[in-house]
């Protein structure tokens, strides 16, 4: 077995969990900006 | 069933299925260690596949009952469908320059599968383009339901036409009994992950729904 493959499946596999863990995150993001968003929304439409 | 359930089922199959590949499975005799990208690469294909299934499904009952839910849930699962198609193609890719010495050849198994990105990567270009909620919802969901016809291709890419792509080793036994019980437990941690991810999108997407309502009620 050619060793020089074990950087190859290094690759492969972080690059799976790179792409995962990075979707993860903009999800998590989207979640808190929309939370303080309507939070936000919900104080205004209060005050008026 | 409740995100918080899936991600603790996610996260153990996930390690589980670590663990099957890195330590528990032997080495493949031809391949050697790069073998080991199979078991996920199948998995994430397997994803990419169910996600536009669902997007097809969701798709005609959007079309039927003219719920905005549907189109919640199809255009949730074509997203987490492209995500999961990106990586077919960039682990397909790595696997292939070892093995055939080059990272990428116009066979038919992987142009339908790129073909299959396009095709989803088109369904959120429409999905941007047009304003109206209505609009977009109709015009989406007919883009996934004719996307969908290009995942019955790359499934049988391997089977009509002369391909440099491994066969479907799990369809004709050709797989050892441990080399199988480590891809179906890589593949039911996928299948936990996606059902995680559709479930947080969908939410996400009422949300955001929420808002658009609470923005208009302002303006009124």
């Amino acid at each position: 077995m050619n060793s020089n493959n074990l950087g190859y499946l290094f690759a492969a596999y972080s690059i799976i969990w790179l792409v995962v863990l990075g979707y993860v995150f903009t999800l998590i993001r989207r979640e808190k900006a929309l939370r303080k968003e309507i939070a936000a929304l919900k104080e205004g439409m209060k005050k008026a | 069933m409740r995100p918080r359930i899936l991600l603790v089922l996610s996260t153990l199959l996930i390690l589980a299925a670590l663990f099957m590949v890195f330590v528990y499975v032997p080495t493949d005799a031809e391949q050697g260690n790069i073998q080991r990208i199979f078991y996920f690469h199948v998995s994430v294909a397997w994803i990419a596949f169910l996600a536009f299934f669902v997007t097809f499904v969701a798709g005609i009952a959007y079309l039927a009952k003219r719920n905005p839910f549907w189109d919640m849930v199809a255009s949730a699962s074509a997203e987490i469908g492209l995500v999961f198609t990106t990586l077919i193609l960039i682990t397909g890719s790595i696997w292939a320059r070892p093995m055939w010495g080059v990272w990428w050849t116009w066979d038919a198994r992987l142009t339908s599968s790129l073909v299959l990105w396009l095709i989803y990567l088109s369904y959120f270009i429409v999905r941007s383009y047009i304003t109206d909620e209505e609009r977009k919802a109709r015009f989406a969901a007919v883009v996934g339901i004719i996307g969908f016809v290009d995942v019955p291709i790359v499934a049988l890419a391997i089977q009509f036409s002369r391909t440099q792509h491994p066969s479907a080793l799990i369809f004709e036994g050709g797989l050892a009994g441990s080399m199988l019980v480590t891809l179906l437990v890589s593949i039911a941690a996928f299948t936990a992950l996606y059902l995680l991810f559709l479930a947080v999108r969908v939410h996400l997407k009422e949300d955001e729904s929420e808002l658009n309502s609470l923005k208009e009620a302002m303006r009124e």
